[in-house]
Parts: C-alpha cells; sequence; structure tokens
C-alpha cells in the first residue's frame, strides 16, 4: 500500500523545478548580457570593474541614434496605419459574418502564415520588379503590410466580445450612426485598440530580416545596425545598446500589463 | 435623409407631453391607435435557399395606452415584429404606423419608440446616470433638463442610491431597473420590451411583473412586451396577441384568450388543455352535439357554421374535467396520480384518449381522491367544452 | 438575433461602407504581400540574369538545382543532396526545437495555470518579458553566453573541469538551442491559456476512477489539451523552418538552413530563381504544416 495522503490533486511532482529551469533559461543570458554591458574592460570576457563607459559610448554615437529615431519613427507610423486600418477591416469583417467574410479573414492573417524570410524577399523582388527604389519608404510600406494582421486579431476579438446589442440601444436613444459609433463602440474598443497598436509597434522594432532586405543602401533601423555592429565582432557596445533595448521592451511589457490590467477593471 | 424630407422631426413631440412621473396625471390618448401594421411580412435571406417567413401577413393595432404583449413560442416571429417596430429590422412588405405615421423606412434614432433590450444592453463603460441621460442628450435636450429627468427616473425605478455605478456592478434585478429608466428617460410614445424578465429568476420576476404594470399605469406609455411566459402574459397585459408560426393566431384580453382560444394552437399554448377529436352528430340552436369515439355524446355551443359529420376538436382546462364515481358511468381509467401541492392531477385513460383532470385540494375537505387503477365517470362543468375548427 | 449592423452613417449604402472599411487592409496586404508571392512563383521559373535580377525565359532549372548540379561542359545533371539536406536539417531541426520545447512548455504552463492568482501573474509577466524582447538582442545574448570565450567556457575552465573550450557555439547545437531560446514563450503562452480552461473536475474525476497521477495526465490532461498543444506547435515550427537569425548568428555563418540559403540567392549569390524556387518550396511545407494541423485541431474539435 502507498502512502495515502491528501495532496492538492493538481500537482504533479517536478513541474515546479523545470519552470523555475524555464525561466532561468530564458533568463540567463540576457541578465548576463546585461551586466557585462558595465564591464570596465575592453574585454567581453574578462570582469574589470564596473562602468558605464559603453553607454556614453553608445549614446555619443551618432549612427546609433539616427538607427533608434528611424525605428521608432517607422514603428509609430507602421502601428498607426495598420491600426487604423485593421480597425476598419475589424468592423467590416464582424459585421459580415456570413458570405465572404472568410475569404477576407484569410488574407488578412495571410501575413502571419508566410515564413519571414520569403515575406522578406518576396517584398525585396517586387520593389525591384515594381521600381520603386528601396529605402525609408519601402521599409514602411513592409512594415505596414506585417503589422496589419497583429492589429487586426486584437481589435477583432475585442469586438466580437462587444455585446452587439449596444449600437442598437445607442440608435433607439436616438443616435445616429456616427454618434453611436463615437459614443459607444470607439470607446468599448479602446482597450482592442491599445492592445493591437502596442503589439503592432512592437513587432515593427523587432522586426530583422525583413527590414534588412527591403531597406536598401541608405536607410536603416536600430536592429539592423546592431547587426552591422556584430559583423565586427562581440564588443561591449553591442552589450550596452542590447540592455537598453531590453530595458525599452520591458518597460513597454510593464505599460501594457499595468493598461490590461485598467481595462479588466472597467 | 428620409427623416428631413418626410419628418422634420420624429422624435416624441413636446405635445405628447406624457410626463412620466408618479402621482401625476398622465395625459391619455383615448381610443386613438398606438401602433398599427398592416399585412406585414417579414423574409429572411428573401430569394436564396436560405429562405425563412418570420412574419405572414400580420395585421395587428396596438391602443395607446394599453399594456399589450406579443406571446408565442420561441421562434414564432414576435421578437422579429417587435424589432420591425422598434426599426431594427427592415419589414419585407407591408406597413408600420406609430401614432398613424408612416414609419416603415426609419431608422431606429428617428422613431418615437424606445426599447428595454432582452439582455438590457446597458452601456459598460457609462454609470446610470450617464446610461439614463444617453437618449436624452442624443435628443439636444439642456443639461438643465436632462440631469431633472434623469433624477427623476432615478426615483422612479428607486435606483437614486446606484447613480454613479457602473451597470456591471450590478445584480440582474438592479440593471433591469436602470435599462426601464433608460428607455423611459426620453418620454417616448411607444415602449417595447423585449422578454425584459427572462434573465431574472423567478421571485423577482414575480416582484418585477407589479412593477412593470404599475409603471406602465403611472406613465400612461403604451407598452408592448413580448414573452413566452404565458402566464406573465395573462397576469400583466390589457391584450395578447397570441403568434404562431409567423401568424397572429389571437388577440384578446387575457380572459379571452384563455376563456374563449380560437384553436388548438391557442387553447394548448395558454394554459393547459384535453384536446380530443369528435364529429359533428347534428346540430340544434347554436349548439352542437358532439360524438367522441369510445366516450359517447356531448353538447357544446358552436359560434360558426359546422356540418354534420365534420371532425372538430375539443378543448377542456383539465380544472373542469369533474370525475367521481358510483355513479353507474365509470368508463375512465385512473393511470396516474401527481400530488402538487395546491392539486393534484390524475392522467386518464378514455377509449383512446389520454386525459388530465386537476382538482384543487383533491382528497382532502371532502373532494373524493382516487389512486392508479381506479374506474370513475368522467363529467363537464357547464359551458367548459370549446369547439375548435382548427 | 442579428445585431444591427455598425454603419458610419445612415447615408452611406452598407455595401459601400464595407468595402470603404475593409479594403484598404485587403488592397494593401494583396498589393504588397501576395501580389509579390505571386512574382516570385513566375521568377522561380525563369532564369537568372549575369547581374542579379532575371531573364525572361521558362525554365524550370530553379528546381532541379535543388537536387542536380548541371555540368557545365556536357550540360548533364548528377544528383547532388548538398542543398536536399540542407532542406532536411530545416525541417529536423524545426521538429527537435518543436519538440523540445512542448516538453519544457507543457509543464511549465500546467504549473503556471493551477498557480493562485496572485503569483500567477507573476510567472506570466516573466514568460511576457521575453516574449516581447526582440530577437536579435536575445540571439545575441544566448551567442554572448555559448562563445569559445564566453562566460560558460570561462567559468569551466577556471574551475579545470576543462582544458579548451567546449564547441558550444557555430554549430548545429548551438541552432537548435537558438532555435528553443527564440521560440519557447511562443509555445508557453498559448498553452498556458488551453490549461487555464482545463476543467480540474476531469482530473479529479480520473482520480475518483484509481487513475495513478501519470495515468492521470497523459490520458486525461494531455488529450484534452490537444488543441492547445497543436497550436503551439505551430507557432514554435513555422518560424522555426524559415528561421534566418539563430542559424545565422549562432550557425557562423555557415549556410545551414533554408533561410540562409534563400537570403544568400538574393544577397551574394544572385540567383533570384533559385532563391524564388526556395522560397515557394519553404512557403508550400508551412502551408502544408498549417492546414494539416488545423484540420487535426478541427476534426478535435468536433469530436
Amino acid at each position: 500500500m502507498s502512502t495515502a495522503r491528501l495532496r492538492d490533486l493538481r500537482v504533479f511532482p517536478g513541474f515546479g523545478l523545470l519552470s523555475v529551469g524555464c525561466v532561468v533559461f530564458l533568463y540567463a543570458p540576457i541578465v548576463v548580457l546585461a551586466i557585462y554591458s558595465f564591464n570596465d574592460g575592453r574585454s567581453v570576457t574578462r570582469w574589470a570593474g564596473f562602468s558605464f563607459r559603453w553607454y556614453q559610448t553608445v549614446f555619443a554615437n551618432q549612427n546609433i541614434q539616427t538607427a533608434a529615431i528611424n525605428s521608432v519613427v517607422i514603428a509609430v507610423i507602421a502601428a498607426t496605419v495598420a491600426t487604423v486600418f485593421a480597425l476598419g477591416a475589424a468592423i467590416a469583417t464582424v459585421n459580415r459574418k456570413k458570405g465572404g467574410g472568410e475569404g477576407a479573414y484569410v488574407v488578412l492573417t495571410f501575413p502571419l502564415m508566410v515564413p519571414e524570410i520569403v515575406t522578406a524577399v518576396a517584398s525585396l523582388v517586387f520593389f525591384v520588379a515594381v521600381g520603386i527604389s528601396l529605402g525609408f519608404a519601402t521599409i514602411l510600406i513592409a512594415h505596414i503590410v506585417f503589422c496589419i494582421p497583429f492589429a487586426y486579431l486584437p481589435i477583432k476579438a475585442r469586438l466580437e466580445s462587444m455585446d452587439g446589442t449596444l449600437p442598437s440601444a445607442a440608435a433607439d436613444l436616438y443616435a445616429s450612426p456616427a454618434k453611436a459609433f463615437l459614443r459607444i463602440t470607439l470607446p468599448l474598443l479602446v482597450p482592442g485598440l491599445v492592445s493591437g497598436w502596442l503589439l503592432a509597434f512592437i513587432i515593427s522594432l523587432d522586426d530583422f530580416i525583413i527590414t534588412a532586405l527591403v531597406a536598401g543602401p541608405g536607410a536603416t533601423t536600430l536592429p539592423l545596425h546592431i547587426y552591422g555592429m556584430l559583423r565586427l565582432g562581440m564588443t561591449p557596445e553591442v552589450n550596452a545598446i542590447s540592455t537598453l533595448m531590453l530595458a525599452a521592451s520591458t518597460v513597454l511589457v510593464l505599460i501594457s500589463g499595468l493598461l490590461g490590467q485598467a481595462g479588466r477593471k472597467h | 435623409m428620409q427623416r428631413a424630407i418626410k419628418h422634420p422631426d420624429p422624435r416624441p413631440r413636446a405635445e405628447s407631453n406624457i410626463v412620466p412621473m408618479a402621482g401625476s396625471d398622465p395625459v391619455r390618448h383615448p381610443n386613438s391607435v398606438a401602433a398599427e401594421v398592416r399585412n406585414l411580412r417579414k423574409t429572411y435571406n428573401a430569394g436564396t435557399p436560405h429562405a425563412h417567413e418570420a412574419l405572414k401577413d400580420v395585421d395587428l393595432s396596438i391602443r395607446a395606452n394599453e399594456f399589450f404583449t406579443l406571446l408565442g413560442p420561441s421562434g414564432c416571429g414576435k421578437t422579429t415584429l417587435l424589432r420591425i417596430l422598434g426599426g431594427f429590422e427592415m419589414l419585407t412588405s407591408g406597413t408600420c404606423r406609430i401614432f398613424g405615421e408612416d414609419v416603415s423606412r426609419l431608422p431606429p434614432e428617428a422613431r418615437p419608440v424606445n426599447t428595454v433590450f432582452q439582455q438590457y444592453a446597458l452601456f459598460p463603460h457609462m454609470t446610470v446616470r450617464r446610461n439614463i441621460a444617453f437618449g436624452l442628450e442624443m435628443l439636444g435636450k439642456p443639461r438643465a433638463e436632462v440631469e431633472s429627468t434623469v433624477e427623476r427616473m432615478l426615483d422612479l425605478v428607486h435606483m437614486t442610491d446606484y447613480a454613479d455605478r457602473r451597470p456591471d456592478t450590478m445584480s440582474g434585478g438592479q440593471r433591469q431597473r436602470v435599462a426601464l429608466a433608460r428607455a423611459l428617460a426620453p418620454q417616448p410614445k411607444l415602449l417595447l420590451l423585449d422578454e425584459p424578465l427572462s434573465a431574472l429568476d423567478l421571485k423577482l420576476r414575480q416582484k418585477m411583473r407589479l412593477e412593470l404594470k404599475s409603471l406602465q399605469r403611472e406613465t400612461g406609455i403604451t407598452f408592448i412586451f413580448v414573452t413566452h411566459d404565458q402566464e406573465e402574459a395573462l397576469a400583466m397585459s390589457d391584450r395578447v396577441a397570441v403568434i404562431s408560426n409567423g401568424h397572429l393566431q389571437q388577440v384578446g384580453t387575457p380572459e379571452d384568450i384563455y376563456e374563449q382560444p380560437q384553436s388548438r394552437f391557442v387553447a394548448d399554448f395558454i394554459g393547459e388543455s384535453n384536446l380530443i377529436e369528435a364529429k359533428v352528430a347534428g346540430v340544434t340552436g347554436g349548439e352542437a352535439s358532439l360524438d367522441i369515439e369510445g366516450f359517447g355524446k356531448v353538447h357544446a355551443p358552436v359560434a360558426e357554421r359546422v356540418e354534420d359529420g365534420q371532425k372538430v376538436w375539443l378543448s377542456i382546462r383539465p380544472e373542469r374535467l369533474v370525475l367521481g364515481s358510483g355513479d353507474g358511468q365509470e368508463r375512465a381509467k385512473v393511470t396516474d396520480r401527481t400530488y402538487l401541492g395546491n392539486a393534484v392531477e390524475y392522467h386518464l385513460h378514455v377509449g383512446e384518449h389520454a386525459l388530465t383532470a386537476r382538482s384543487p385540494r383533491g382528497g382532502l375537505r371532502g373532494r373524493q381522491d382516487f389512486a392508479p387503477g381506479d374506474v370513475v365517470s368522467v363529467g363537464f362543468e357547464p359551458g367548459s367544452i370549446k369547439v375548435l375548427l382548427s | 438575433m442579428s445585431a444591427r449592423p455598425l454603419a458610419l452613417s445612415s447615408r452611406i449604402p452598407a455595401r459601400v461602407a464595407h468595402a470603404g472599411l475593409l479594403w484598404p487592409s485587403l488592397g494593401v496586404i494583396l498589393a504588397f504581400m501576395v501580389a509579390p508571392i505571386a512574382i516570385m512563383l513566375t521568377y522561380s521559373f525563369l532564369v537568372p540574369g549575369a547581374y542579379g535580377g532575371v531573364e525572361w525565359t521558362f525554365s524550370t532549372a530553379a528546381y532541379e538545382q535543388i537536387l542536380f548540379e548541371r555540368d557545365f561542359l556536357d550540360d548533364s545533371l548528377t544528383f547532388t543532396p548538398d542543398y536536399l539536406i540542407i532542406v532536411a536539417r530545416s525541417l529536423l531541426q524545426a521538429t527537435v526545437a518543436t519538440l523540445l520545447c512542448l516538453v519544457i512548455s507543457v509543464p511549465t504552463a500546467y504549473y503556471i495555470a493551477t498557480r493562485p492568482d496572485r503569483v500567477k501573474n507573476i510567472w506570466l509577466f516573466l514568460i511576457t518579458i521575453p516574449y516581447w524582447v526582440n530577437l536579435l538582442i536575445r540571439t545575441i545574448a544566448l551567442l554572448f553566453v555559448l562563445r569559445d570565450d564566453g562566460p560558460i567556457n570561462s567559468a569551466l575552465i577556471d574551475v579545470g573541469v576543462i582544458g579548451q573550450p567546449l564547441a558550444l557555439s557555430y554549430n548545429g547545437f548551438a541552432i537548435s538551442l537558438g532555435l528553443i531560446y527564440s521560440f519557447l514563450p511562443f509555445m508557453v503562452l498559448p498553452l498556458y491559456s488551453a490549461f487555464e480552461r482545463f476543467d480540474f473536475r476531469l482530473l479529479e474525476a480520473a482520480y475518483d476512477l484509481y487513475a495513478s497521477r501519470r495515468v492521470a495526465f497523459f490520458r486525461i490532461v494531455l488529450p484534452v489539451m490537444r488543441p492547445g498543444l497543436i497550436a503551439g506547435s505551430l507557432l514554435v515550427f513555422i518560424p522555426s523552418v524559415g528561421s534566418y537569425l539563430a542559424p545565422d548568428i549562432l550557425g557562423g555563418g555557415k549556410t545551414l538552413m533554408i533561410g540562409n540559403l534563400i537570403g544568400t540567392q538574393f544577397q551574394a549569390a544572385r540567383n533570384w530563381p533559385f532563391g524564388a524556387a526556395l522560397s515557394m518550396i519553404l512557403l508550400t511545407i508551412t502551408l502544408i504544416v498549417l492546414f494539416w494541423l488545423a484540420r487535426r485541431a478541427a476534426q478535435q474539435q468536433m469530436n
């Protein structure tokens, strides 16, 4: 007879340990990378004391600044345009569930199904074929395209979870369709719009391979610049700029988490 | 656009002046017609293989100031009719008038009608107060008037204490009251209620029935109430329209509908009925002799022309069957006895027919009680048999 | 009961409004995503131009090139498995990454889903951050610790366990690790939301019917979670097959996976038709896996 002891039925032994291992695995490399960004030595291996010198180098680097500004400008524009387009698409597809809705859905989520490298080379070939010269504009177009499904899905989910009789109720209470949209539908969609925009923004900031192929010689973004730095070897400067991007991502996750919690309280 | 051409201001007019205030004497519209539909048809997916006729040639007049109920099983078309009155569905053909105005082509926001939705459809991002104020704001009422009307409405539905709460923090009964206040605030000429009590539990439902009825009396607004619950319909309404399968079956007072059903559907749907097939065996002076196979002859008044040998249906309410024994007429066998607290129900077999009889306080206070297996006689209270041709 | 359509104005016909809302998105995706892929399909049947680009001559040479090498002198075809091996290695790497991600993610997601709410949110937050952190940065971080003079090797040498640095980077192992590291959060989060919806009364019922913990987990929990497992696997497998960064950075620049092979054709090698043909093959593999798994998930749901 095994020892019959009352236990939490949901517990499986070892799962907790594995979960801790999983988190350690995910964090160890980025934490180590961040620690070495404060290394005073030129070597990226031996610890030579704490210093901010590599951050000073990064902030003094004009090219990094330009690349960072490019990245943010592209991400803001791409996320905003994609969110506006996706809002329209979400309203249209949620309205027309039957007939043609599925076709539109497949097209809208198509960028998610295509491997990134294929999207990258196809975009390059397309821009060259139709004669659009590579640069800031082509980066922007490509980013808007792959941001649309990321903005579309949260907005659509929010719209679907909304009580469909609310616009009817507004119309019943003498609101014109435009007023009903502005006073009822749009405020209720805000959490979906925010998470759609943030997701699109992050995805745009994150992208490397598509940007790399459609950037052309002139334009650059932060990931492209870091990749270029890496080609010259691992330097503490790479650690510093990477740590800054880690910090930025963490702040964004925090913001979206707090916004999500505020949204749930509604 | 139509709004601008045909109805410069289709919104509730000042002269309609139905001030929903407790204790005041609302202006009545004696004998006027509040809503009227003529030859109304509604076909969904017309012209496709999935075409579905939700309403088939409905004619109906609803009088001003009455509590009118559309009653029928789910899918019968009652909600479709309500939604056509509210402007949420476009009618396929026919006309729809509200206080004489043809509103068939008007969108909801241009109709002097408000709705209490089934799940209330309260705006979740607005407080109770803002919900109630919404319609008034959309009508462009001055701020002072909006505020005072909202206060009056809050008072009317006893929700003043909850004015600054959001709907999702409230119980079903409270939301119900807010939905009512929101719909009444713009002083509509017609209030549509789409199964508003169905989301509440039994006790609350019974309480809200009384509240709704007194609210209707206080405000004098015409209520059009949709329900599938016949008890609710009988308890609250001035008149009831029974709808089945897109057809209007019968319109009348609750007494009419219950006591004088005109079809098998109505007899069966409103309360319970024993429906027995019979043959006409002769008519004399408005009374027919009817032959029930395996039972014998009974007599009942007939309103319409019937011919000898015509097949008809007899409807008898269970509580109007009288069971007895010792009179030598025993022809029915008791198959089951069910104790219901305030009554006892007997299931009987008479020849091929299965009947149900209900005896209040069965077996008690002098009434005779029976057990399964007993053979009893069956009698009918005078006037209890209704002859139905359809 | 159908809701009233969300029209923006009663003056614009519903059909026009619908098109006006839908077409900006559809148009952008059709023009800049679907059309480019159609062009790629066309290019895959052309011959490469002398200085990159294509020449408009129909040819299946690009596809033949995957399996055969054309002799310059006598134009004969010889079977060469080099490219096929890269395609096969990509599939293998992606499969291994997916399976290992499953093995790590299932217990983790389960564990997180059964925590009390406060603790659960902390765990979720910890998993979410890597999900949002730039993939390039994360790949660089992994390279940083795996390098010959990285912290792991330095520490091991200092302690005296090894004399020579272990070959942790610039090989297939590093790529495998990189794929798992890259896409692990993509698996944990959907599995977590699936476990959140799991009805734990099923587990009680299993124990009530004398199941051991092992049996309960493998016969009850996992089968019920299958749609979630399939969704998570898709989210890891698809980006893994076509992965570019992990093999590029951790593989040390050798063309080890199909993603890099494609990239090379449009950069250094300048053989667009061959790159296009490889892209079409990668896209086909992806879509087949996608639809096969989606169908299985749908069947599961119907049962």
